[in-house]
């Protein structure tokens, strides 16, 4: 039987079943048995009991994104799951696994054609009440997936020791009977041998990264106001700053997380909170406050869909206006946008480090499905990033705070400096900080705080450039990946196209971006957004090749692999 | 502090150059003068205090002090100061707001951060108008004052911020007249040394958009009463305040704020090993 | 709010030599903080008188500084130790006005003598000891002298006629 280097499973259910543990367990057990992967899922709007979707992408390497269809969907049972029709694409040659006694699967999901593998569910459970249905289901797909028994035995182990021995002993048997049911059927994939991977990898989620690179860059203070999908990252926080001797602070809302970050970050300590848009937009005038003030913070929205409370527990690309646009007046700062689960680490600490330096607030524009994905991960290497504004430390002459020249990075004292005494202020202000309305004063300032940003050394990391040719695919965070294994395709087709995807959004980088777009005569932006805000805002910075298509659409839908492919041929840039 | 040492610093070593924009006859110069009387009363050298405000006439006091300061916007002084207070203990932090800084837009702070009660003081400077933006009604204005944007008042109940304050769980609650600048000196000083939220709200008169005002120096009066570290007996008194008693109504005994310690710190790479596979 | 009683009991020269060096260097402080108000404010006229006012009060304070000799003027408990209530003589800066007319700076300068001497005069007829009381009515003379030099000074400036305090065309303007 031909292996296959990927596979995704979708594993659905309602009421209760423990489908999102199944997935994640599923997942566990494979990157221990050495493959990779990620999982994502899919809920219906009940906050228990509701319809529930797990979505499981193993392969051989780490993977960054969905693939284009759902290779083995296994029905714990069909209870409203035509909900999931639009992220769960089946193939001709993909398996489904249902009980006989669940009715048939939705006709919304089984249009493809798809063969069906009976599981008979019920039946195993009403003759083992021991037995759970998600377990029997499990140890199907494992054994469908060529999955080591052993490891899942250890898997499900380590899940349920702290519930006792009868339990784990339970849930062994059930994933047992439910590889036995399904031995007769040929899945018609099986995964090949894993990759030895020559490192530490890790399980994490974009949230829990971005968490760990706020650390790693140095914030040891952060304000956390809840909010969907961003509440995760601020969770992960809350026991881990302090371990580090940081604190974390609830606040009543995000007009008071914003201002005490600030405050915090004033008094010498570099602070970060996370939200998403609704909190964002609450946050604008402290942003405000934080550029013309001087004073670093990293506000880290994790991007849902719009606008207003829009959808919550999905993803778009779509605050980029927002981010890059809604301080009013002139307010220069910094956006930068993670590209993979891994790199919302390295994103935030990148940030931070970036704040500290420039003395500016940073935005990292992460989204719900970096945020909430769980993938295996090399382990992200250490960089020297760590957050460290430049402190005032001659008070021989009266101290000027936002003193010109150089750079336009002015050296910040601390409070409890003895001479450093200034009053920062969002009020238009002097080299001294004294409120001013002088034209020569305003003008001198915001020529300072412009340079300080536009002018720092940002080095490579502000954008992924990856390949040769003629043609290139620009797009942004989540969707890097997506273009990646789309632009590979077209390689295997013989086609050289490049990736150009900016992890620095602001300031923008008009020479680099023309040097990356040297020699591209057909671009392709590709975004999710319904109104293309990123094809716009590279109209309004660079300049664009003469032919240049726009692929965007809103969420919720991810966009696929496949779709970016089809429109490279499809759309004549290859 | 000692009775036979002199002071090692005096207030005029609290007031900065800079020379306030406030109307001649406002009540904010007298609160000045007892910030820093209290201040140097108090020791703390000026780099050791940051004085951290809203929008307003009375928030632009940070400048007019030899202290760190920060000018924040309308509304957010009490979380900027506390997010200052967390990550610095080791500074005196002093709050200062407007009645429409303070009790409007800055209302649901006050609320919690009297629920927090960070080791903060604050001091908001109640003139019952909108004084800087010319003349609008605050919540602590009168219903029937008539201005532009309110043609013949509110019509609304005024905000009772000592009564907000005693039931958030401020743990020291006072008034204060700017007329007794001496007067306040002295609970700036035993407000700071409380522990916990001490808030004081100092009546401070417009004499530009409260002319009427000038008569709150023959209403205001000694407070009954000695203060109470009983809630209950200090909500009893609130209900029969005139909103003109003068002096420290409640002094409670609140732990203050504290953040969550770990109880076994660990470095970077043991932190992360949670995530290895 | 000047209420001798609400004072701690002056007990000792000393202790009223203090005292009453710090009402003066009380009242030069507010005048110079007036004089500053009115030179921000473009008064140029005030900002003049202020500053004299305050001159006339650091030469008093200087005096008592002299009279004290050898027991000094300093305030063993600092200013708020000794104060509980606001100095007599200190001018009022709520009623301060940046309209104010030469009048009205001399009528607050008068009105902080009236109180001092009103002050004093309490403080002598409740002095237990002998000594601080005749020291009390030394006071006593001195503020009387003051108060009369104000009224002096009024008559050179009479009721006003045509503008007074609050007769700006312009209206106030809103900065922030």
């Amino acid at each position: 039987m031909a292996e296959t280097t990927s596979v995704s499973v979708a594993m659905v259910g309602s009421g209760g079943a423990g489908v999102l543990t199944t997935g994640a367990m599923l997942l566990e057990a494979a990157c221990a048995a050495g493959w990779n992967g990620l999982l994502t899922r899919s809920v219906g709007p009940q906050i228990r009991g509701g319809e529930a979707a797990a979505l499981v992408r193993l392969a051989t390497r780490p993977v960054e994104c969905l693939a284009d269809h759902v290779d083995l969907l296994v029905g714990i049972d069909w209870v409203s799951a035509q909900r999931f029709e639009g992220e769960i694409a089946l193939a001709p040659g993909s398996l489904i696994v249902s009980d006989p006694d669940a009715g048939p699967p939705p006709a919304a999901l089984a249009t493809a054609g798809a063969r069906v593998v009976e599981l008979p569910l019920a039946q195993l459970t009403k003759a083992n009440p021991a037995w759970r249905a998600n377990m029997i289901a499990l140890g199907a797909a494992a054994r469908l997936l060529g999955l080591d028994e052993h490891v899942l035995r250890d898997t499900i182990k380590q899940h349920f020791e702290a519930k006792g021995e009868d339990v784990v002993t339970a849930n062994v048997s059930a994933a047992q009977a439910g590889g036995r049911a399904v031995a007769a059927a040929t899945s018609g994939f099986r995964l090949a041998p894993p990759l030895c991977s020559n490192g530490k990898r890790w399980l994490i989620t974009g949230n829990e990264a971005t968490g760990l690179g706020a650390l790693r860059g140095g914030v040891r203070f952060a304000a956390a106001y809840p909010i969907t999908p961003a509440s995760e990252i601020l969770e992960w926080l809350a026991p881990n700053l302090p371990k580090l001797g940081g604190t974390l602070v609830q606040a009543e809302d995000e007009l008071a997380s914003v201002n005490m970050i600030i405050g915090a970050s004033y008094g010498g300590v570099p602070a970060l909170t996370a939200t998403s848009g609704p909190g964002l937009s609450l946050m604008i005038e402290a942003l405000g406050l934080a550029t013309a003030a001087e004073i670093p913070i990293v506000v880290v929205d994790v991007m849902r869909g719009g606008p207003s409370t829009g959808i919550p527990t999905k993803s778009e690309q779509t605050d980029l206006n927002i981010a890059v646009y809604g301080l009013h007046g002139e307010a220069p700062h910094l956006v930068i946008a993670p590209q993979s689960v891994t790199d919302c680490l390295l994103a935030t600490q990148w940030a931070t480090f970036l704040a500290e330096a420039t003395q500016a607030p940073a935005i990292v524009l992460s989204d719900q499905s970096l945020g909430q994905t769980q993938a295996a991960v090399s382990r992200p290497a250490d960089v020297s990033f760590i957050g460290q504004r430049i402190r005032a430390a001659d008070f021989s002459a009266p101290y000027k705070r936002y003193a010109l020249g150089g750079s336009g990075i002015s050296p910040m004292a601390i409070p409890g400096t003895p001479g450093g005494q200034y009053t920062a202020d969002g009020l238009t202000h002097t080299e001294r900080g004294i409120p001013t309305s002088s034209a020569r004063e305003h003008g001198a300032q915001l020529d300072k705080r412009r340079d300080k940003v536009e002018g720092y050394a940002y080095g490579a990391l502000w954008a992924t450039l990856e390949g040769e040719g003629e043609v290139a695919v620009m797009t942004w965070g989540s969707l890097t990946g997506v273009a990646r294994e789309a632009i590979a395709r077209a390689r295997a087709d013989g086609h050289e196209v490049r990736l150009i995807a900016p992890r620095l959004l602001l300031p923008t980088r008009p020479v680099e971006m023309a040097a990356a777009l040297n020699g591209v005569r057909r671009l392709l932006v590709v975004e999710q957004s319904h109104g293309a805000q990123f094809h716009r805002f590279l109209r309004a910075h660079y300049t664009l090749p003469q032919e240049t298509s726009v692929l965007h659409r809103p969420g919720p839908l991810p966009i696929r692999p496949g779709e970016i492919y089809r429109q490279l041929t499809e759309g004549k840039l290859l | 502090m000692s009775a036979t040492a002199p002071l090692a610093c005096k207030p005029g070593d609290y007031k900065s150059e800079t020379k306030p924009i406030w109307c001649p006859g406002c009540g904010d110069y007298h609160v000045l003068m007892a910030l820093t009387r209290a201040l140097a009363a108090l020791g703390e050298p000026p780099e050791r205090i940051a004085v951290v405000s809203g929008i307003g006439c009375s928030s632009r006091i940070p400048a007019y002090t030899t202290c760190y300061g920060f000018h924040g916007v309308h509304g957010r002084s009490l979380p900027l100061a506390a997010g200052l207070k967390i990550v610095r203990p080791d500074l005196t932090v002093i709050v200062a707001s407007g009645d429409g800084d303070g009790y409007s837009i800055g209302g649901n702070h006050f609320l919690h951060a009297c629920r927090r009660n960070v080791d903060l003081t604050y001091l908001v400077m109640d003139n019952h108008i909108y004084g800087m933006t010319k003349g609008q009604p605050s919540p602590t204005t009168e219903p029937d004052f008539d201005t532009a944007l309110t043609p013949g008042g509110t019509g609304v109940r005024p905000f009772n911020p000592l009564v907000v304050a005693l039931a958030s769980g401020a743990n020291f609650v006072a008034r204060a007249f700017a007329g007794n600048p001496h007067e306040t000196a002295n609970i700036i000083v035993e407000a700071v040394r409380h522990p916990g939220f001490s808030f004081i709200e100092i009546l401070s008169p417009c004499v530009t958009y409260r002319p009427d005002q000038r008569a709150w120096k023959d209403r205001v009066h000694a407070a009954p009463v000695e203060a109470t570290d009983d809630a209950a007996r200090a909500a009893r008194r609130l209900m029969t305040d005139d909103g003109f008693n003068l002096g420290v109504l409640y002094r409670g005994n609140r732990r203050p704020y504290r953040p969550a310690a770990a109880a076994v710190p660990c470095d970077q790479l043991e932190l992360e090993k949670g995530f290895e596979i | 709010m000047s209420d001798a009683s609400n004072i701690r009991a002056i007990d000792s020269p000393a202790a009223l030599y203090a005292l009453a060096y710090e009402i003066e260097t009380d009242a030069v402080e507010r005048y110079k903080l007036l004089a500053e108000q009115m030179e921000t404010h473009n008064n140029v006229e005030l900002t003049r008188i202020f500053l004299d006012l305050a001159r006339a009060e650091g030469l008093h304070a200087e005096e008592i500084c002299r009279m004290s000799g050898d027991l000094g003027v300093e305030a063993k408990d600092g200013p708020i130790g000794t104060w509980r209530t606001e100095s007599p003589e200190s001018a009022d800066l709520n009623s301060a006005h940046y309209l104010m007319t030469p009048r009205d700076a001399l009528l607050m300068a008068l009105a902080g003598e009236e109180r001092a001497l009103a002050f004093y005069s309490g403080l002598a007829s409740a002095a237990g000891d002998p000594v601080v009381k005749k020291l009390a009515e030394t006071f006593v003379d001195e503020e009387l002298e003051h108060v009369e030099l104000c009224r002096r000074l009024l008559r050179r400036y009479p009721l006003p006629s045509g503008a007074s305090a609050g007769d700006d065309p312009d209206p106030p303007f809103a900065v922030d």
